[in-house]
């Protein structure tokens, strides 16, 4: 549905793209995971025929992205990464405005959006400019989908938004995904990437890996200890102190720490611990998440 | 024990008729992280301007620094740091400018800013980008400067919005390394995030809903209070219960 061909791009010296190949299906869930400076937003503008790339080669649905702009602007939803919406509108005529630009009406494509619009409806009147941050976010999506959009590109759609509207909104993303739309959603949130079928690892206009979520923590290959104590400042500053730690970071309540060697054991880092006056220790064998396998590939 | 840096007593903010701050009532003690958490439209950022000085309450006590918000207005600006993840430092200046310019904001001597401006570089290991364009630095590199830059001129406090948005996850508890070491300098350490991992690090958090503090503890406690695993839970059980 999306296939992008060894693209390139940068602004002056800034390389924001090196050579990136990838391809989304049909009805796919796609996530470009990466932190600010990876080249998430210069991709997704490349997309939506934003932004003209330096090299390369980029399909909508098999539309070219240079040479068939205007008929991939028809087929294409987009929520850029920050509200983009008319702030002095209001809710209702932000959306009758959308769907006039696309020559529908909002009744047509209603049933794709009833279930975002319900949640914002009793606010219809009031201007956009004047929502919380996660009712700007529906309303965006909203906008986004008003003519029934073949694939949806949502760059950073939650972004600066809080953990419960986080959730309601990948809800809603997977509801569209079962009604049939291809969906290409950016986020620095790791956490979010294991709700995507598929995902990019991304840094610095790099590509580092593709592949589904469930098979990149499968493949990761360092032995994880789940460490915590009373003192957990204290206890980090030793632990990195110990000469057979690798790694050790501060996830939560606990820290993820990696030995030197993967045949370091569990015991070890305690005895060390112990020696060390830490107490309420626990030491535990710990599966990683998307975010220790980022780590381990930056 | 240890000295309040922050009182707020009853403090109520409305504009018009819409109560964005509903009689908030916490103190935040000395060397504190303190975490202030809540969901979107919460009133935390209204709260957050108060205690800046950057905007004045309808009603009710609040004392930063030891200063009155309503009386000693700049007094308190000159006593705390800022930093966010919208605004930090000048894009168009170099690191060393930047510190001058924010040097002379808060009335560092010449002397003292350029023995503290070694320090900082040595610490975060920079000093070869000193006369850089922030701008032309990583985005990492600029949250740990803005931070240090925030509190460059010691602040008793320093609020901190949202400081590690958008940045990768090394870079972000690379950040909370420096947290760490503020708040062991007794620096008081007032922080809001989305990031639930981090609430975990602080040492106390309060989580604001609809504009009221509806709760306010350690996270050890809250998650007991709460019956939750982790303050993602405890968050989650909050914001969702007013829906």
């Amino acid at each position: 549905m999306i296939s992008i061909q060894n693209i390139s791009k940068s602004y002056g010296d800034v390389q924001a793209v090196r050579d990136i190949s990838l391809e989304v299906k049909k009805g796919e869930l796609f996530g470009l995971i990466g932190p600010d400076g990876a080249g998430k937003t210069t991709l997704m503008r490349i997309l939506m025929t934003l932004l003209i790339q330096d090299e390369g080669k980029a399909t909508m649905n098999g539309l070219d992205v240079i040479k068939d702009y205007k008929k991939i602007r028809k087929i294409v939803g987009y929520m850029p990464g920050r509200f983009s919406l008319y702030q002095d509108l209001t809710v209702e005529e932000n959306l009758n405005f959308f769907a006039t630009v696309f020559q529908t009406t909002v009744a047509e494509n209603y049933d794709l959006i009833r279930d975002i619009y319900v949640q914002i409806e009793p606010f219809k009147n009031r201007l956009a400019g004047k929502l919380s941050g996660g009712m700007k976010q529906k309303l965006a999506l909203s906008c986004s989908l008003i003519h029934k959009p073949e694939i949806l590109v949502l760059d950073e759609p939650t972004t600066g938004v809080d953990a419960v509207s986080r959730k309601e909104f990948w809800d809603m993303l997977k509801k569209l995904q079962q009604k049939g739309i291809t969906i290409l959603v950016s986020t620095p949130y790791m956490d979010e990437a294991m709700l995507c079928n598929r995902v990019a690892l991304m840094q610095k206009g790099n590509v580092l890996t593709i592949d589904t979520p469930q098979k990149l923590v499968e493949n990761y290959s360092r032995k994880l200890y789940a460490i915590k104590a009373k003192d957990m400042h204290r206890l980090i500053l030793d632990i990195r102190a110990y000469e057979k730690t690798d790694s050790a970071y501060a996830f939560g309540e606990f820290l993820h720490v990696t030995g030197k060697e993967d045949e370091v054991e569990a015991t070890e880092f305690e005895n060390y611990l112990i020696k060390k006056n830490h107490t309420d220790l626990l030491v535990m064998d710990h599966h990683p998440t998307i975010e220790d396998v980022f780590m381990e590939m930056m | 024990m240890k000295e309040k840096v922050i009182t707020v007593k009853n403090l109520v903010k409305k504009f018009g008729s819409f109560v964005s701050n509903d009689n908030l009532n916490f103190d935040v003690y000395q060397g504190e992280i303190f975490g202030f958490l809540g969901a979107n439209g919460a009133g935390k950022t209204t709260a957050m301007k108060i205690l800046c000085g950057l905007s004045a309450p309808t009603s009710g006590e609040v004392k930063v620094g030891g200063f009155d918000i309503y009386t000693e207005t700049e007094k308190v600006k000159r006593n705390i740091g800022y930093m966010s993840q919208k605004f930090s430092l000048y894009e168009d200046m170099t690191i060393a400018e930047n510190i001058r310019f924010f040097s002379g904001i808060y009335g560092i001597s010449p002397k003292d800013r350029k023995a503290k401006q070694e320090v900082l570089l040595k610490n975060l290991d920079i000093e070869s980008a000193k006369d850089s364009l922030i701008g032309s630095l990583p985005l990492g590199w600029k949250q740990k400067l803005a931070f240090s830059v925030a509190i460059f001129h010691d602040p008793k406090i320093v609020f901190l919005d949202e400081p590690t948005g958008g940045v990768d996850p090394i870079t972000r508890r690379k950040f909370w390394d420096l947290i760490y070491e503020a708040s062991d300098r007794g620096i008081t350490v007032f922080v809001t995030t989305h990031y639930m991992d981090e609430a975990e690090y602080c040492n106390r958090v309060s989580i604001m809903n609809n504009g009221k503090i509806e709760a306010l503890d350690t996270p050890e406690n809250l998650k007991k209070q709460f019956g939750a695993k982790n303050m993602d839970e405890v968050f989650l059980k909050i914001a969702r219960n007013t829906e």
